[in-house]
């Protein structure tokens, strides 16, 4: 038997005060899955504005071509710290977060299986995300940017080797990389045995909140897919320090074996980073819509195909190495089925969508963004997937354009949505709906602004990572109305940090169940106490507080 | 078992959490090694120059059979606990870290050969790089293993484990048997496949 | 908060969303047909401007996918406005849900079934064109050249011409009724990068200790851009690439010129640059044919003068440009592998009055 039995710990009452430096201490040594998910949260949404900020700098340098505002070697440190801030030490942590929150809520546990594993991931997190950007002080200083890494996110061999990066900058992309990278591990086998062994009573798999069922294949595939990188990261340290011969080519290795490594990564990553935007999506659209979620078992059966799939694909990073047609062939095959769990999940959506009554509140609005965009982005994926169209697409701003469609327009908007939806959960007070629209309304077009015109300069033959340009490939404009996006995105981040805020003095006071919802999270208080629950339900359904509300007419006759 | 729509379950009980988190571990450290593994496949027969496997590798057999054996040894140390048997479960105990111990001492034995024989180090060529880091991952982990099962020995010693920690011992074995199968997994690729 | 928030707002956003992107999306189309051919630079790259078979092919698929994927497109953004628009929380819902549908069996079938069939059309075209590309072997009568890629700069070898040069890639016009591809033989002196001219054919990339294979057969003269697509350090992007499609004949002279010795001729000021050249570490790093400099480190500089641009493309051949280069290459690359020769004003007038009969 598994359930974990803690003594009911007595709620401090609202009027104590309490020391902020007592307030901190406990903070830092809490083992509490919900602190500890806020602070992943607010430590993705700390760095989430300075790779922004680097992004900013790169769009204001491209805005002229020949333009000399950042010089080159700074500007390969700028997007080399911003891929791999955006994507370790923005998306892992919030999503980790957001799951390390809501988990134990949704399948009515009272907390994660392994609660001191959980804190050591966060800080293991949280360190690598410190020491990458120690990389900018430590050696030079602030100098030229310091010695931070100039070798792409990717950092393919033998860029990588000591040969053509010296100094320290590549190490600290692969020690920060490497330490965060145990802390995600953590987090995911955390998932995955709170999933397996603390369910309450009458929670079967099948009566997972789709939440759970997607971050639980996230968390299958993220102790999967964390040790190629891992061991790829081991071996590069390897080589620059005990000079083995790995990626030497000089010595007979291969470049071309990181990139197999790094993508083996790398491709299930972006899955691993999307997928828990589709579960946010999937709580959300259901509640504001009405319905339950159309098509539950295909759902979970799309996902678990996306999982499955999307681990031997990852060679459509690699079209363009040479590769015979056969595995060219197959690779492409593999990657445009990979569309069809994708889509089957988008018609999910509508489906659940039609015959509702749909309320545009902001988590909705951001939902219906996404579907717009993230179509988009998948289209625009299965023209990469078509190998020889890839073969003029790749490492081009199309590949860009087409990825920043999917993590922003789909995976940053569904996080936006969640972060609206369970705001009132987690601080106990409503957002501004008024705030929100701006946000909305400034981002979506801030966003589109930027990304829908490198789709173009893609086309027109403007490979990635370039400090700048020519100008008479006929660049500029599409360039220069990219750039035009950038204030509006961060006008629209502006007003959701002041949303929030604002939020936590002023909103509304939330209750329980602000938004009539049917999952677990929603049957204790907001936010909840640090047991979660008084006493651990007992679940008939997928949807328990609609059986609750609706006893004449409860999920589990119709399920 | 299915029950009836919109009944409880009559038993509710869930797998446990050790075994659940090792697993999970077992598998995240299986999908490592498999990448060392496909390093070392791949890169058998392209080393530019010597030492090569065929002319330095001695088979490693009462390394292994101690390492295999210590699977069977730490079985035993598993049984006595449950029935009790303190004494009978610290000796079994002591008998799995020795034969850990001398796999370790094997292997030290055979990389101070190959280095200062051989002159093969990890940068000398593609198969010393390859096989220095399998191995030394291995052995990384037979040392990780052995300090946590000293560290169960130095409490059993002190009379602190019990028939209570029985199933934390047994996830602990789990680990100490992944580090066998992987043993057998490295010794075909480098002393059978890739000599 | 449900009351206070104004109904309008999710059909009005999405109508002015999809307008924009597809105002966006129509504008692009127009623009991307002036930008060919802008004057500054005739063929300036595009991938939908194909000039050369590989191009061909690979435009032929992409109108395949494109077709297929705007039908998606069209398709689903409709059941979304659709969605919107009919089932959004009108005043008279208040009070009642509306029927829980938990799926549908058909339904679902059918959006299972067509994108797999989709998933086989594309299949089929992407796997004829993947054949027609790579798996076509050049005529043995193909002119082959070897394209070695450095940091940040390429040498092109002739190897049957006995040919070196760098940077502008020169090649015959091919003609459809008489075919004449040229063979390219990829290979890397140092790391990974990617050899692209959007309007010849699809990028392929050069990699260390790897041969790779590609073909052009360009049917139309000129100049055509491209530019390494592989990030490979600090001066990625100054790695630009020219091709230049001789006319019918032309290349022929353009080989001749190649294959002359350059001859140093009577001028003592070029006799002292060429000695200057010679004596210092210039020639540890370059080759100028039938002389004591044949170093591999650099560019060929036999026929410097024959090319349009220096340092790759980062600054135009003009005798103006050439001796900054000289005089501290850093200045016009910042990174680049050539040091500033730290040569006095007066040697540096020699040497580059030497470089400039190097034609």
């Amino acid at each position: 038997m598994a359930a974990i039995d803690q003594a009911i710990a007595r709620p401090r009452p609202a009027e104590a005060r309490v020391p902020r430096t007592l307030l901190l201490h406990e903070w830092v040594v809490t083992v509490d899955h919900k602190r500890l998910g806020i602070m992943y949260i607010l430590t993705g949404l700390l760095f989430f504005v300075i790779a922004g900020l680097e992004a900013t700098a790169m769009r204001v340098q491209l805005f002229f071509p020949q333009n000399d505002l950042v010089p080159p070697e700074t500007f390969n440190r700028l997007f080399t710290v911003h891929g791999t801030t955006m994507v370790f030490f923005v998306g892992m942590p919030i999503i980790l977060g957001m799951a390390n929150y809501l988990v134990p809520l949704m399948i009515g546990a009272r907390d994660l299986a392994f609660p001191r594993l959980n804190a050591f991931g966060f800080w293991l997190s949280f360190f690598g995300g410190l020491l990458l950007y120690f990389s900018f002080l430590g050696g030079d200083g602030l100098y030229g940017a310091g010695t931070a890494p100039a070798v792409g996110w990717f950092a393919y061999a033998p860029l990588t080797g000591r040969a053509f990066s010296r100094g320290n900058s590549t190490d600290y992309w692969v020690l920060s990389v490497l330490v965060s990278g145990f802390g995600s591990i953590a987090t995911a086998i955390n998932i995955v045995t709170t999933v397996v062994c603390m369910r309450c009573k009458g929670m079967t798999f099948g009566k997972l909140p789709l939440y759970v069922w997607m971050l639980f294949v996230v968390s299958c595939m993220v102790i999967l897919i964390m040790p190629p990188l891992t061991a790829a990261q081991v071996m590069l340290l390897l080589d620059r320090f005990l000079g083995a011969n790995f990626f030497d080519t000089q010595a007979g290795g291969s470049a071309v074996l990181w990139q197999h490594f790094f993508w083996i990564f790398g491709h299930p990553e972006v899955y691993v980073l999307m997928i828990p935007g589709f579960a946010a999506v999937s709580e959300i659209i259901p509640v504001f819509s009405r319905k339950p979620i159309f098509g539950y078992p295909m759902m979970v059966a799309a996902t678990v195909g996306i999982g499955v799939i999307g681990m031997g694909v990852w060679a459509h990073h690699m079209f363009t190495i040479g590769m015979s047609a056969a595995s060219n062939a197959y690779f492409a095959v593999a990657t445009m089925l990979v569309g069809v769990p994708t889509g089957i999940k988008l018609f999910n959506w509508l489906g659940t969508m039609w015959g509702g009554h749909i309320r545009f509140a902001t988590p909705m609005l951001f939902c219906v963004a996404f579907l717009f965009q993230f179509l988009i982005a998948g289209l625009t994926g299965i023209m990469l997937a078509a190998a020889p169209f890839d073969w003029q697409l790749h490492d081009s701003y199309f590949v860009v354009a087409h990825f920043h469609f999917v993590l922003i327009g789909g995976l940053l908007f569904a996080l936006f949505a969640g972060l609206y939806y369970w705001f009132p959960k987690v601080s106990g007070r409503m957002p501004s709906e008024r705030l929100g629209k701006w946000h909305f309304g400034l981002f979506a077009f801030g966003f589109n602004l930027t990304f829908v015109p490198l789709h173009f300069a893609g086309i027109l033959g403007m490979p990635r990572r370039i400090y700048t340009y020519e100008p008479d490939r006929g660049w500029d404009l599409w360039n220069q109305v990219a750039t035009a996006g950038v204030p509006f995105q961060i006008a629209g981040v502006l007003f959701f940090v002041a949303n929030l805020l604002w939020a936590l003095k002023r909103g509304e006071r939330a209750g329980d169940d602000p938004w009539d919802a049917w999952t677990l999270e929603w049957s204790t208080t907001s936010p909840p106490p640090a047991y979660n629950f008084e006493t651990l339900p007992e679940v008939r359904s997928r949807r328990p507080l609609w059986d609750l509300k609706h006893p004449e007419d409860p999920d589990w006759k119709f399920e | 078992m299915r029950t009836a729509a919109g009944a409880l379950p009559a038993q509710w009980a869930l797998p446990r959490r050790g075994r659940v988190g090792m697993a999970g571990l077992i598998a995240t450290e299986s999908a490592l090694f498999t990448i060392f593994v496909v390093a070392y496949l791949y890169y058998i027969g392209k080393s530019l120059n010597g030492p090569y496997p065929q002319d330095v590798l001695e088979l490693p057999i009462l390394a292994t059979i101690c390492l295999l054996s210590s699977s069977f040894t730490i079985m035993r140390a598993e049984r006595a606990l449950e029935h009790g048997g303190g004494s009978g479960f610290t000796a079994w105990w002591l008998l799995t870290i020795a034969l850990g111990g001398y796999f370790l001492g094997a292997t030290a034995a055979e990389w101070h050969r190959l280095i200062y024989e051989h002159g093969l180090t990890i940068s000398t060529n593609l198969f010393g790089t390859t096989y220095f880091s399998l191995v030394g991952f291995h052995a990384f982990h037979v040392t990780v293993g052995l300090i946590m099962l000293t560290l169960v020995f130095v409490l059993s010693l002190l009379g602190a484990v019990t028939e209570r920690h029985a199933e934390r011992i047994t996830v602990l074995g789990f680990y100490w048997h992944f580090v066998d199968v992987v043993w057998i997994v490295v010794f075909t690729v480098v002393y059978v496949i890739g000599r | 908060m449900f009351g206070a928030c104004r109904l309008g707002w999710g059909r009005g956003y999405l109508a002015r969303l999809c307008s924009a992107v597809g105002v966006l999306f129509l504008a692009s189309a127009a623009a991307a047909e002036r930008t060919a051919g802008s004057p500054g630079l005739p063929h300036a790259p595009n991938i939908f401007l194909p000039s050369s078979a590989p191009a061909e092919l690979i435009r032929e698929l992409a109108w395949l996918v494109l077709s297929i994927t705007a039908g998606i497109f069209v398709v689903v953004t409709g059941l979304l406005v659709y969605c919107v628009v009919r089932f959004r929380h009108r005043p008279g819902d208040d009070g009642h849900e509306p029927p829980q549908v938990y799926g549908s069996n058909q339904v679902e079938l059918a959006w299972t079934v067509v994108p797999l069939l989709i998933v086989v059309v594309l299949f089929l075209g992407t796997t004829r064109s993947i054949i027609a590309i790579e798996s076509a072997a050049p005529p043995p009568d193909a002119l082959r050249v070897t394209v070695i890629g450095y940091q940040w700069w390429w040498e092109f070898r002739y190897p049957e011409l006995g040919i070196v040069t760098a940077n502008e890639l020169h090649v015959p016009v091919s003609a459809r009724d008489d075919r004449r591809p040229t063979a390219l033989k990829l290979q890397s002196g140092d790391v990974v990068h990617s050899f692209w001219v959007p309007r010849l054919a699809g990028k392929t990339d050069v990699i260390p200790n790897r041969d790779n294979h590609m073909w052009i057969e360009p049917f139309e003269p000129g100049t055509y851009v491209g530019q390494c697509a592989e990030f490979c350090g600090t001066q990625h992007a100054k790695m630009l690439l020219r091709v230049i499609v001789h006319p019918e004949g032309d290349f022929e002279r353009w080989v001749a010129e190649q294959q002359r010795s350059p001859v140093v001729g009577d001028d003592p000021k070029v006799r002292a640059g060429r000695d200057a050249f010679q004596q210092t570490a210039c020639i540890n790093c370059h080759t100028v044919g039938d002389t004591v400099a044949t170093g591999i480190f650099g560019p060929d500089l036999s026929h410097l003068m024959s090319r349009e641009t220096l340092g790759a493309g980062v600054a135009a051949n003009t005798p103006e440009n050439l001796k900054a280069w000289v005089r501290d290459p850093q200045q016009l690359k910042p990174g680049c592998r050539m040091p500033a020769m730290q040569l006095d004003d007066d040697a540096l007038d020699r040497v580059v009055a030497y470089l400039l009969t190097l034609r």
